[in-house]
């Protein structure tokens, strides 16, 4: 797999991360400490799921194949992110607002699914307060929803400038690093959707 | 200010995409094969921290950088591992559930 993703286009260049990166190493500084916080609310999960005598099948409750899309789109939009700074790294203006786009549009789509699913709980009879089944649900996919939702405004404004021409083969760390907070959103999400959907 | 760069070819991120999609499949399918639980327990977990080491790795880029980032990021990881550890003996004993009845 390594070898088989390690090949071929255009070379790109970094900066060295614990360099002159600030903005870059303070965004990993950020992802860490959001991570811990993620893995808080996932131990707390796992605590209160193991100490429950009869949790309910996932699978039974939350609609898993839907779900399995809207990941599949998130995923997506991870790979739009990066071919956005790839085309500003070769210098390709449009390609970076094209693709920038395409990361918001499967965003925007992430957080229209979610929401239809959140509906559709709801009116079942799924609340925050009935049960620790759907205080944890609302508390995970929720919480990782306010993250996609402050991405996809993120984004929006990478996007705005980057129409305007703000970013240049040679300046383009923003981008990056937007993307950054994209891709950790994408990889908690992978982590959410195994533990609260198919375990 | 001096600035160091780090040359590497650029991941053929479709490759990843293909990965990505592949392993979330086979996660699909073993949600729901007839295994043991703790079978598929360990199964999605190992499906879904790979697919996590993809984005990140690739994605991020964090397979290009420097071992000092690399541990910096890691260091969560391993505090996590200590939270849910500590953790573990309480949540499945329910009489810690509750503090202890005062004399």
């Amino acid at each position: 797999m390594a070898h088989a993703a390690t090949m071929s286009h255009p070379r790109e260049v970094y900066e060295a991360p614990l360099t002159p990166g600030w903005g870059k190493l303070m965004m990993w500084f950020f992802l860490c400490s959001d991570a811990m916080s993620f893995a808080g609310l996932l131990a707390a999960y796992a605590a209160v799921r193991m100490g429950s005598p009869a949790w309910p099948v996932p699978a039974e409750h939350l609609d898993v194949p839907l779900t399995a899309i809207n990941t599949f789109i998130l995923i997506c939009s991870s790979v739009t992110m990066v071919k956005a700074l790839s085309a500003i790294r070769r210098g390709s203006r449009k390609g970076l607002v094209l693709w920038l786009l395409g990361t918001i549009v499967g965003g925007s789509t992430f957080l229209g699914v979610q929401a239809y699913e959140w509906t559709h709980q709801i009116t079942h009879g799924l609340s925050i307060q009935g049960s620790l089944f759907g205080a944890t649900f609302y508390i995970l996919t929720g919480f990782h929803g306010c993250h996609v939702l402050s991405g996809v405004i993120y984004l929006s404004c990478i996007a705005i400038k980057a129409a305007r021409g703000g970013y240049t083969a040679e300046h383009n760390s923003p981008v990056e690093i937007a993307g950054l907070y994209w891709h950790f959103v994408d990889l908690i999400w992978i982590l959410v959707f195994t533990f609260v959907y198919l375990i | 200010m001096t600035h160091h760069t780090h040359e590497h070819a650029e991941p053929n991120y479709w490759m990843v995409w293909a990965a990505l999609l592949v392993l979330t499949l086979v996660e699909l399918w073993v949600a729901k094969a007839p295994m043991l639980k703790a079978a598929i327990i360990i199964s999605l977990v190992t499906l879904a921290l790979a697919k996590a080491a993809l984005v990140a790795g690739y994605f991020m880029h964090l397979k290009f950088e420097r071992w000092a980032l690399i541990l910096v990021v890691l260091s969560p990881l391993v505090l996590s591992g200590i939270l849910y550890v500590g953790l573990v003996p309480d949540a499945t004993n329910p009489s810690h559930w509750l503090p202890p009845a005062s004399p």
